[in-house]
Formats: structure tokens, C-alpha cells, sequence
């Protein structure tokens, strides 16, 4: 089932958006290779009739009454930003320039 | 070296209230201890010095005027850097989040804030709690304090190395898939993660939302149950969060009896692959329940054979996704944003930067196990293996009151010695991540020493959902019967540091 190549980490870190340097995909290709060799064992149980479990406890919708409370103010949200700009979040380009 | 930093927070709560000690006596007692050892042992991120004194004149000043104060008012505790504190550093051992201040506080730090808690200061651990030795934090590993040149075990390795060192009677870990227990089991300490749902999770970095648990660390299992009290219940702020009464988990650890009690070993979590020493230890622990009055009946859960292989493919498959969210937009690291890239490039390289090796490998693996085409086979297939495992723990729980294993399968490994190899590394959760996956509660605690190494042993106890106080309950009795057996606590037998 595995069998990683060079090429499926490039797609996957591009996917990830992780930008790992050219060098380093056959050691990332080596090691993910390794452990999905590992964890394929999963496909020898048999689960036919089994329903999958997300989570630990019955999970349902939780509402609360829509009324305004304390929250941050604009200079404490801003205030992790790595850029700043008009009380706003500054972002690098998001649409090509052409 | 101040005697106040060798007792409980049982002790020092009993001192603190009957006046003997003030609590900012009892902080610069631990903040000097950690001034003498911490360049050693490298348990703390960051120290807080004017917070932790602050709050502990605040806890005197109330105390003086007569106010009725909880059991933990002015006793210290480490706390792990994955939980958010308001003014102060958390970086979850990561450069991304090198220089984030947060601008709210954890439920569990407000809980602990209210109860009079004095906090010291955030706690190494493994980048986004990726690990089971510390040694992958981006600030550098930290050392056990029974061997220096040892692991502390990990994710939580600061928050168990300070106590052990004794920087901390108490701490706070989160547990994932081992890491409260793995760190107590190597460090001679207690460590309990809850049931999943039982302790609030607002305001803790996430890394796999349906299996972390926050959890409390101490010395003593009566010590860890007192923290498990002020930080467990209701919280509206966690979606997950049980709505249902905290189990008198206080009440347990002063009981430990276990006359007419059933307790399961695991065949499939011991045997091969486990130290001699540790399994020696577990024998004779084994042996010390019995005398106790317990029955110790031999329970079969073959889906955990299969345990480590779904719980690799679910922690990565939802860590992928939680930490998307890191990004350089919001908030942390953001590298590269010369107004020459476009805002993808820039998140690339972020991401490439701000992320060590073994966070990139888990994200790229969840990446994989999520993409179309592989999905059924592998995050479907392990999520129907969380099922077989949910139901082996209930027909187990039908006919015991609490299982128990040796916690991991080794004792503390040398720093270095697994680094390069990740599956190596993985095994090590091998015994602890069944109860993650059902969502249990699951205790560590001291049984000795392994002869060949002379390092700690650990103990795990597991109980059913919302059934903590069995833990207690357990642990206690054990505890008690095996300090009586040495003539002084485990921690005593450890030369200093």
C-alpha cells in the first residue's frame, strides 16, 4: 500500500504547504515510507461489520443564548500579529500580480 | 537547600495554613532551587519570578485577613507550555510560537489562579507535545534528574523532570497518548490523565482533538488528586467537556482500599518487548495487590495489539488539520514576507521554519492518510480499530474494576539514543495509548527501580470513563504499602542533582 516516493513528499508537503528543501524529500521519503510500512498492519484486522469511532464521547451540537460578552479588544487581538497595519492584519500578496 | 522544597503539597498546604510558612516563603524556596539546578536539568522554558511571588503575597494577604482558602493556596507548581497564560510565553517548544504572548488564560490556569496556585513558571516538552523524550522541544532537550545524560520522558518531560528535581511539588502535562504517564513512569513521579472530557481543554494548543487530556502531575498520588480536583469539571468553553459531577478522586486517594477489589492484567501489555527489570517490578507490584486483598485476574484485549499502528495514523491525520491553522497570518513566526512572495509562498516557508522535523513528518503522514484515495484504507480502517478497542476495555470492565500494565516499556533511554529513528520512538507509548483511544482515564506511579539500571519503574492503572477515583483509590494502596516496603518515597533513593 505505501511506498513512498520522492515525488509523493514533494506533493505532499506542497499540499501540507510546507516548503522542505530539495535535499531533504528522499530522508522524508525514507522515513514516511518506514512508519506507513509500520502502521499498514491496521489492514490485517478485519472490520467488516465494524462502525468507526471519532470520538471518545457522544459529541452533539452545544448552543448557547446569542448575547454579547467580553471579548478581546482590537489591539490585544493584534497584538500575536507578525504585521500590523490600520488596526488590521497585514498579509503578503494574495493575488499574482499579472 | 531550603527543607521546603522536599515536601508534599499536602505537607506544605498543612504548613501554610497552620502559618508556619507563608506561601512567598515556600515560592523563593523553588524559585532559588530552580536558580541552583534548572541550568542542569533545563525542566523550564521560562521562569516567572514577579508573577509567582506576586501571587503567593496575594494568597499571605488573603490568608492574614482570614479568608478561607482551598487546599493549594501558595503551593507552587511548573506548568506545561502548551496551555495558554495570559501576559506570559507560550511557545509549545516551538519556534512558531517562539515570541506569542497570549492574550487570555487556559480554564485550567484561571481554575488554578482562583485556587490559589502559584505558578513558576511553563515547562519544556516535546514541539506540540510530538514526542515521548522532550528531546524534539526547538529549545533543546531536558535531563532526567536520575541521570543527567538521560530522557525525561515526553511529551511533558519539564513538567515531570521538575518535579523529580524537586523545582516543583506539582505540575501540569497533557497526555495525547502517554505523555503525563511516560514522563512520571521514567521519573520515579504520578501522573494521571483523566477521562477524556473530564478537565477542560480551553486555552490548551491543540494537537489531536479527540485524544489530549489535561492532566495533573505530582509526588504523591494523594498530591496529584488534590490538583486533579481544582483543575477537573464543567467548563462551557470546551465543547467536549463532561457535564456531570468531578469523581471524589481526593476521597480515593485517602482511602486506598482495595480488599474484595478485581483487578485485570493485561496479557497484550507486558511480556515481550518489555525490560526485565520492569517486568520484574510489575510481578512483584503484582504480587503486593494481591496481599492487599485484591483478585488479580489475567484479561485478553487482543485489539491493542494494533493500538500503536491506529493512534499513528489518527494523531496525525487530526494534527495535520489543527495545525494548519499556523500559518504566519494571525499570529506567530512568519518568515520571508519581503513583498517579493506571494502570501502561499510565505506560509511554505513559515511552515518549513517555524516547524522541527518530527511535526513535519506527523503533518506530511495525516496528509497522506487523509488524501482521497487512501483515506478508507488507512484513517477509516484505524478508526474502526478504535472501536474494537472501546468495546475490548468494556467486556474488560465487565469483569474487573480496573486494569493494570507496566506504564512503558523501558526505563529512561539515553538522550540521542532513539532521536533518528521515529518508530523506535513511537513504542514507547506502545502501553498507553489504548485508554487515549477509548477516551479512559489511566494513572502512572512509582513501583521501584529496575535492578539492571537502577531507574524508576511505572505503574499505569486504568479505569472506566468517569470511574477516576478508582485510580486514586488504587494508586494509594499501592503507594502506600510499597513507601512502607522501601522505608521512604521512591524520589529519596535519587542522588541529587
Amino acid at each position: 500500500m505505501s511506498a513512498i516516493s520522492r515525488d509523493d513528499v514533494s506533493h505532499l508537503a506542497r499540499l501540507a504547504h510546507i516548503d522542505i528543501p530539495s535535499d531533504q524529500l528522499d530522508h522524508y521519503a525514507q522515513q514516511l515510507d518506514a512508519i506507513l510500512e509500520a502502521v499498514a498492519t491496521v489492514s490485517a484486522v478485519d472490520t467488516a461489520d465494524v462502525v468507526p469511532m471519532s470520538h471518545p464521547v457522544p459529541s452533539t451540537n452545544v448552543f448557547r443564548e446569542d448575547v454579547p460578552g467580553p471579548s478581546l479588544t482590537a489591539s490585544e487581538a493584534l497584538a500575536g500579529a507578525p504585521a500590523v497595519e490600520d488596526d488590521r492584519f497585514r498579509v503578503p500578496r494574495i493575488l499574482d500580480e499579472d | 537547600m531550603s527543607e521546603l522544597i522536599r515536601k508534599d503539597a499536602s505537607e506544605l498546604s498543612g504548613l501554610l495554613e497552620s502559618r508556619e510558612v507563608s506561601a512567598v516563603e515556600v515560592a523563593q524556596a523553588h524559585l532559588d532551587r530552580i536558580a541552583d539546578v534548572d541550568g542542569a536539568v533545563r525542566a523550564f522554558l521560562h521562569v516567572d519570578t514577579e508573577g509567582a511571588l506576586n501571587a503567593a503575597k496575594n494568597v499571605d494577604a488573603k490568608r492574614a485577613a482570614g479568608e478561607k482558602l482551598g487546599a493549594l493556596a501558595g503551593v507552587p507548581l511548573g506548568l506545561k507550555d502548551i496551555l495558554a497564560t495570559k501576559g506570559l510565553p507560550t511557545t509549545v517548544g516551538s519556534k512558531m510560537l517562539e515570541n506569542w504572548i497570549p492574550p487570555y488564560d487556559a480554564t485550567v490556569v484561571t481554575r488554578m489562579r482562583e485556587a490559589g496556585i502559584v505558578i513558576l513558571g511553563k515547562t519544556n516538552m516535546d514541539e506540540f507535545a510530538m514526542g515521548s523524550s522532550t528531546e524534539h522541544s526547538a529549545f533543546g532537550p531536558t535531563h532526567n534528574p536520575w541521570d543527567l545524560e538521560r530522557i525525561p520522558g515526553g511529551s511533558g518531560g519539564g513538567s515531570s523532570a521538575c518535579l523529580a528535581a524537586f523545582e516543583a511539588p506539582l505540575a501540569i502535562g497533557t497526555d495525547t497518548g502517554g505523555s503525563i504517564r511516560q514522563p512520571a513512569a521514567v521519573t520515579g513521579t504520578v501522573g494521571v490523565k483523566p477521562t477524556y472530557g473530564g478537565v477542560s481543554r480551553y486555552g490548551a494548543v491543540a494537537l489531536a482533538s479527540s485524544l489530549d487530556q489535561i492532566g495533573p502531575c505530582g509526588r504523591t498520588v494523594l498530591d496529584t488528586a488534590l490538583l486533579h480536583e481544582v483543575i477537573a469539571g464543567f467548563d462551557s468553553m470546551d465543547q467536549t467537556s463532561i457535564n456531570a459531577p468531578v469523581p471524589a478522586v481526593v476521597e480515593a486517594a485517602k482511602r486506598g482500599d482495595i480488599k474484595g477489589m478485581k483487578i485485570g492484567v493485561v496479557r497484550e501489555l507486558g511480556g515481550e518487548g518489555y525490560q526485565a527489570g520492569v517486568r520484574q517490578r510489575f510481578d512483584e507490584a503484582v504480587v503486593v495487590l494481591q496481599s492487599l486483598g485484591a483478585e488479580i485476574v489475567e484479561v485478553s484485549c487482543p485489539s491493542f495489539d494494533y493500538a500503536l499502528a491506529a493512534y499513528y495514523l489518527i494523531l496525525p491525520s487530526e494534527c495535520s488539520s489543527n495545525l494548519a491553522k499556523f500559518d504566519g497570518i494571525r499570529f506567530g513566526l512568519r518568515v520571508g514576507d519581503d513583498g517579493s512572495r506571494s502570501v502561499e509562498q510565505v506560509m511554505s516557508q513559515t511552515r518549513a521554519e517555524g516547524f522541527g522535523d518530527e511535526v513535519i513528518r506527523r503533518i506530511m503522514l495525516g496528509t497522506y492518510a487523509l488524501s482521497a484515495g487512501y483515506y478508507d484504507a488507512y484513517y477509516g480502517q484505524a478508526q474502526k480499530i478504535r472501536t474494537l478497542i472501546a468495546q475490548d476495555f468494556a467486556k474488560a470492565f465487565s469483569q474487573v474494576d480496573v486494569l493494570i500494565s507496566p506504564t512503558a516499556p523501558t526505563t529512561a533511554f539515553k538522550i540521542g539514543e532513539k532521536l533518528d529513528d521515529p518508530l523506535a520512538m513511537y513504542l514507547n507509548d506502545v502501553a498507553t495509548i489504548p485508554v487515549n483511544l477509548a477516551g479512559l482515564p489511566g494513572m502512572s506511579l512509582p513501583i521501584g527501580l529496575a535492578p539492571e539500571d537502577n531507574l524508576p519503574v511505572g505503574l499505569q492503572i486504568m479505569a472506566p470513563a468517569m470511574a477516576d477515583d478508582r485510580l486514586y483509590n488504587v494508586g494509594a494502596a499501592l503507594e502506600r504499602a510499597l513507601v512502607a516496603q522501601w522505608g521512604a518515597p521512591i524520589l529519596s533513593s535519587m542522588a541529587g542533582v
